[in-house]
């Protein structure tokens, strides 16, 4: 079989291990590994799993204008962001709608890592090089190293006690959102501790050569294997969205109820609109709502109240960890309140949900 | 290999005669079917009582990742369904052939079955997909 799709350098590793390859954001991925989704789910939330997730973009932006620069493409504060923090904030057009979701690490004064979606990572980079041309150059540069270095997520409640057995030098007390440098077995290693799956853990950059080797120390050490459906289950648990389901150009982060991740006291890209969103209020807005049972609501489908159509689904699933169906879609404003019931139609049935707090799942504190 | 004492549909369910009771079938989906749906969470099956045609939608299967209809092997009624799957639909994941049957039916004409494809020919069928 041969595809024009990019191959991270962990596919033959893949295909040795029984992956089910799909495609994803034009790379060939793992859905699965023959354990199955929910047996990956259920390593990450007790144990540990290993995720390849070099198919997520990884751009270094560098200068003496670098940071004027993230400030005004980034919605969240780049200037107060310290050395050695990371933060999640989102892309937006002139619209406020978005381009992508992103973390990014402030390596230095004047240097930052970004890692954007797979799928959106050639829209960042022309958007983020129209972007220079026009306003920041001379004085920041950007550099996409997405196809010659690996990026492997580590995650779970027992990674922490497995970190400082595996690297050289001690990591389990970095905090949520700092990064490290650190050697596992001869490779070097830029960490952070940071996730998509609502538990502890760490992602880890490393150079192409050594993607092969850091990920079988870590599976060695009794990580499991998962693919993109744990990967999509777990973040849907932990009430992440997804760029594609709950966001895209169409959509705010303000619908989105990602209020928290804009700042209003600087301007950027958008800010106008996402201003304006704040204080006049969105007709629409992202909830979390469970159904009882196992039938999972799917992107697309209708959520109506009184016969009257009130929203739409992004995504969902059944969730392995709470046993019941959930998911998140958009509706009418009025219908936003945790406790509201609206009837959601899987394909010609009408069940019944309830509006509920996000996230579904948050992980128990660690004694 | 799949089981060679019953019939297959191109739809990937199997059927094989009742030897309990005259006139009589119990269908399922096959291996690869349940293979290719990955970790089955619930079942959508027809109500004892309900007539199923040949090749028509009579219920619909739903994986972590996907859904598919489910299409009844014969034309008959349904004499009864396995309430196991209601709680524990991953028994189709681990015995597809065996403990994971989803319906037995009366039928009109037991032979037609017959007319359905052998488990070499849906073996040949799957291979080629």
């Amino acid at each position: 079989m041969t595809s024009d799709n990019l191959r991270t350098g962990l596919y033959d590793t893949h295909i040795f291990l029984g992956g089910r390859m799909v495609e994803f954001g034009g790379w060939d991925m793992p859905m699965q590994y023959p354990a199955g989704i929910l047996a990956e789910v259920k390593a990450v939330r007790t144990a540990t799993g290993v995720f390849d997730v070099s198919h997520m973009g990884r751009l270094y932006l560098s200068g003496r204008k670098a940071t004027e620069f993230l400030d005004w493409v980034l919605t969240g504060s780049v200037s107060s962001l310290r050395v050695g923090r990371a933060r999640y904030c989102l892309i937006c057009n002139e619209k406020g709608g978005v381009i992508d979701d992103t973390i990014f690490y402030r390596l230095a004064e004047d240097r930052y890592l970004l890692i954007p979606n797979a799928g959106n990572r050639l829209a960042v980079v022309a958007w983020f090089q129209s972007w220079i041309d026009e306003k920041f150059s001379p004085g920041c540069a950007m550099d996409d190293v997405t196809t010659t270095t690996g990026l492997i997520a580590f995650q779970g409640p027992a990674t922490i006690d497995m970190i400082d057995k595996l690297a050289d030098t001690p990591l389990s007390e970095m905090r949520p959102f700092s990064w490290a440098e650190s050697v596992i077995q001869g490779a070097p290693i830029f960490v952070g501790r940071t996730g998509y799956t609502g538990e502890d853990g760490f992602e880890m950059l490393v150079q192409g050569d050594d993607v092969v080797k850091v990920w079988s120390v870590l599976t060695a050490s009794g990580a499991v294997p998962c693919g993109l459906g744990a990967r999509d289950v777990l973040r849907l648990e932990a009430g992440l969205p997804l760029h594609g389901h709950e966001i895209d150009e169409q959509t705010t982060p303000i619908e989105a109820g990602l209020d928290r991740f804009v700042r209003t006291d600087k301007e950027f890209v958008g800010s106008d609109v996402l201003k304006s969103h704040q204080e006049s209020g969105v007709q629409r807005k992202l909830v979390g709502f469970t159904l009882p049972g196992r039938s999972a609501p799917r992107a697309g489908y209708t959520l109506s109240h009184g016969g009257e159509a009130v929203g739409a689904v992004t995504s969902g699933s059944y969730s392995p960890t709470l046993d019941t169906s959930i998911g998140m879609g958009y509706v009418l404003g009025r219908y936003v309140e945790s406790g509201t019931t609206l009837d959601l139609d899987i394909r010609g049935r009408t069940v019944p949900v309830t509006v509920t707090e996000l996230p579904f799942y948050t992980r128990p504190r660690r004694p | 290999m799949s089981p060679d004492d019953r019939r297959y549909t191109n739809e990937h369910e199997w059927v094989m005669a009742d030897s309990a009771a005259p006139s009589s079938v119990v269908a399922g989906i096959t291996d690869y079917a349940q293979d290719e749906l990955g970790d089955i969470v619930f079942f959508e099956l027809p109500k004892v009582g309900d007539t199923v045609t040949h090749l028509v939608k009579m219920g619909e299967v739903e994986s972590v990742k996907a859904v598919s209809d489910l299409f009844s092997p014969v034309d008959g009624v349904v004499t009864e369904i396995n309430e196991k799957l209601l709680d524990h639909p991953e028994l189709v994941n681990s015995d597809p052939f065996g403990d994971g049957w989803l319906i037995k039916a009366t039928v009109t004409e037991i032979t037609a079955i017959d007319r359905l494809m052998s488990a070499a020919d849906y073996d040949a069928f799957t291979a080629g997909i």
